[in-house]
């Protein structure tokens, strides 16, 4: 991205629309930083994975969508579902596996849903939402509905038979589909280079996709790919692949000892944090000033802690609706 | 009709009455389909609703499943169940579960067709019988018709299900013939066990292809042994209609469950352990178990049908429960 394009881009969006931004990554932010804490303590439990250091993506990519559209994503989640506008107290109590949560207590970190939102869920099988999101774009097609599908993925999806079988379909069959890859250079442990022997836009090209590598830590980078990859899609043109390259700040999980990476490369990498740029730019811009970042910062802190008293005082599922929603009704006739 | 006819009619008809009922599968258009089901159905609907697919199992399923979230209610054809092990992971860990894990808020109406049984020299990759596995999956329906009617009456309700269903047809069977309604709403209802033949001295119990050994094996017991066998169809192993095989048992109080499956960890055990926990006091015999032998099934044909179960395995079954 150019300097010239970031300044059109930033005055077209304006201080509110990027204040915005500003805001949702700093609530990511500080909604992962707290269930870090509540999982040591024991009140969220499973695996979790968190997403500071990713959050640029999350939001730069989802606000390019509309209320139709539809969203897939893997078991790093939580991110994507506070950028979709996803009510923070209910995705805290779906952590702590309570009956106010986004599925009942039922889904827990790695399946958040939210279908009024287009939130299709979190999926935890390494790249087997891919060829959900082909056919949702199947559907619309069918439906003559003019919704996109954003599938997000890490680099990891990449080894997986899927992933080639999803995009091979997309483009036979032309669906408006968006593959969103967060190139966070591992997958648990091992190493993105050790898991292609190529490069991911190569394989998407190889397809005849459409394919763009972005700065994933900037998230007016993000947005103005995204908003590309969204016209293409919405215009019928076809699927779109999108590569971020960003870096995961935590382990891959809690359960992670990260012996596999130094600490010096966390640092470097938190030397090109996506919340500390776009505050500095919006500042220079006269965007923004220390006490509008300030207000920021205070506003993600409440609604956090709000979440986690709603989470903490919301019940825990009865024990009779164990057999809930094993089978819908049929409709005869 | 033959059962494959009786198929293509149910899905004809289907496709007429819902438009969001589309197929996708390998060489169900040009070619076809491998068992000629679909056969003609491209040229009457064309290619947006019959959808030739590259040989991707897997990415098949999970676009149904898709299609199926986004308001579609689409078919899948894998040739046969053997190769449904490529899609298993979009069928069990996505279609079965979705409903459940997103608190109900997404189900996914797909109906995923599949054709099983031995008995063709085949050899082991494209013999087996597997639906057992299928219903051991809470959030699937599992069919599995062994009549031409019943076929298009079972196929007709998968379509008017919210549900994944599972549709297990017997290769052996595609050519059977039999009488089919021509209603365009008939339908056979899921969990309703068909009582084939009544008898009074021992309950046969099948399903899908078994169903036919079980009726000739109570002939002959007639005929030669004068044992009186009732037989059942299960027609679905989920729902399950345990009850009317139940009420058979204590009348007959002798059970015999025959299967073209696997014995070891068979559906046909599940079977057995339903009727000992319901009616062990009617039985005056342990409940008998007709099964393939655990083997892959060989090419060669003494071997193969050495290896699955005949009516003289059932008839011998039978006949050793009256021996104390
Ligand atoms: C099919 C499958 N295999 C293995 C796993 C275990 N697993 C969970 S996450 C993960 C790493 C995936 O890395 P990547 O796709 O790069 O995403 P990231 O975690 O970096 O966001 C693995 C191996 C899984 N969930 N599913």
């Amino acid at each position: 991205m150019t300097t010239e394009t970031r300044k059109d881009l930033m005055h077209e969006l304006g201080a509110e629309q990027l204040g915005l931004f500003l805001y949702q990554m700093v609530l990511i932010r500080r909604f992962e930083e707290k269930c870090g804490e509540l999982y040591t303590k024991g009140k969220i439990r499973g695996f979790l994975h968190l997403y500071t250091g990713q959050e640029a993506c999350a939001v730069g990519s989802i606000n390019c969508l509309e209320p139709r559209d539809k969203i897939l994503t893997h078991y790093r989640d939580h991110g994507h579902a506070l950028a979709r506008g996803l009510d923070p107290n209910r995705v805290m109590a779906e952590l702590f596996g309570k009956a106010t949560g986004v599925a009942g207590g039922r889904g827990g970190s790695m399946h958040l849903y939210d279908v009024e939102k287009g939130f299709l869920g979190g999926y935890a099988i390494v790249a087997a939402h891919l060829p959900l999101a082909v056919g949702l774009g199947v559907a619309a097609q069918m439906r003559r509905e003019d919704f996109v599908t954003l599938c997000i993925f890490g680099d990891g999806s990449v080894g997986e038979g899927e992933f080639h079988e999803a995009l091979n379909m997309a483009v036979l069959w032309n669906t408006p589909t968006i593959f969103f890859c967060e190139n966070n250079l591992y997958g648990m442990g091992v190493p993105f280079k050790a898991s292609l022997s190529t490069e991911i836009p190569k394989l998407a090209a190889a397809y005849n996709m459409p394919a763009v590598t972005v700065d994933g830590m900037d998230v007016l980078a993000v947005y103005e790919a995204t908003r590309e990859a969204v016209a293409h899609a919405r215009a019928g043109k076809g699927p779109y692949f999108i590569e971020a390259m960003t870096y995961r700040y935590r382990g891959h999980s809690m359960a992670d000892p990260e012996l596999y990476r130094l600490k010096e490369e966390i640092e470097e990498a938190k030397r090109r944090d996506c919340i500390d740029r776009l505050r500095r730019q919006m500042t220079d811009a006269g965007m923004l000033d220390d006490a509008g970042y300030a207000e920021i910062e205070a506003r993600a802190e409440a609604v956090v802690n709000e979440a986690v008293e709603f989470a903490e005082r919301s019940p825990q599922p009865a024990l009779e609706t164990l057999f809930d929603h094993l089978y819908k009704e049929p409709a005869i006739g | 009709m033959r059962m494959r006819d009786a198929l293509r009619e149910a899905l004809r008809e289907e496709m007429l009455r819902d438009e969001r009922i589309f197929l996708l599968g390998e060489d169900i258009g040009l070619y076809g389909g491998s068992y000629a089901v679909t056969k003609g159905l491209l040229e009457e609907f064309g290619e947006e609703r019959v959808r030739d697919t590259p040989i991707a199992e897997s990415a098949i399923v999970g676009i149904g499943i898709g299609a199926a979230m986004g308001g579609m209610h689409p078919m899948v054809e894998i040739m046969t169940i053997n190769f449904s092990f490529l899609a298993l992971d979009q069928i069990v860990n996505n279609a079965a579960k979705l409903l459940h894990m997103s608190n109900g808020q997404i189900n996914v109406p797909l109906v995923i067709r599949m054709a099983s049984g031995g008995g063709s020299q085949l050899a082991a990759t494209h013999s087996h019988s597997l639906e057992g596995l299928y219903a051991h999956f809470p959030g699937l329906k599992v069919v599995c018709p062994s009549t031409p009617a019943d076929a298009k009456g079972l196929l007709k309700r998968a379509f008017r299900d919210e549900n994944t269903v599972i549709f297990i047809e017997h290769t052996a069977n595609y050519g059977l013939r039999g009488e089919v309604p021509d209603d365009p709403d008939f339908l056979v209802e899921f969990g309703v066990a068909n009582v084939v033949r009544e008898g009074t001295d021992v309950t046969i119990v099948g399903y899908s292809g078994s169903v036919h050994q079980a009726i000739r094996a109570a002939q002959l017991l007639e005929e030669q042994e004068e044992i009186s066998a009732e037989v059942i169809d299960l027609r679905t192993l989920r729902p399950l209609d345990i009850d009317t095989v139940v009420a058979s048992v204590k009348k007959t109080n002798r059970a015999v469950v025959v299967e073209d499956a696997w014995k070891f960890g068979g559906f046909g055990g599940e079977l057995a352990a339903q009727i000992m926990e319901r009616a062990f006091d009617w039985l005056d015999a342990p409940v008998a178990r007709v099964a393939c032998k655990d083997v892959p099934l060989p090419y060669n044909r003494n071997l193969e049908f050495y290896a699955l179960p005949s009516e003289e395995d059932v008839v011998e079954a039978v006949l050793g429960m009256f021996k104390e």
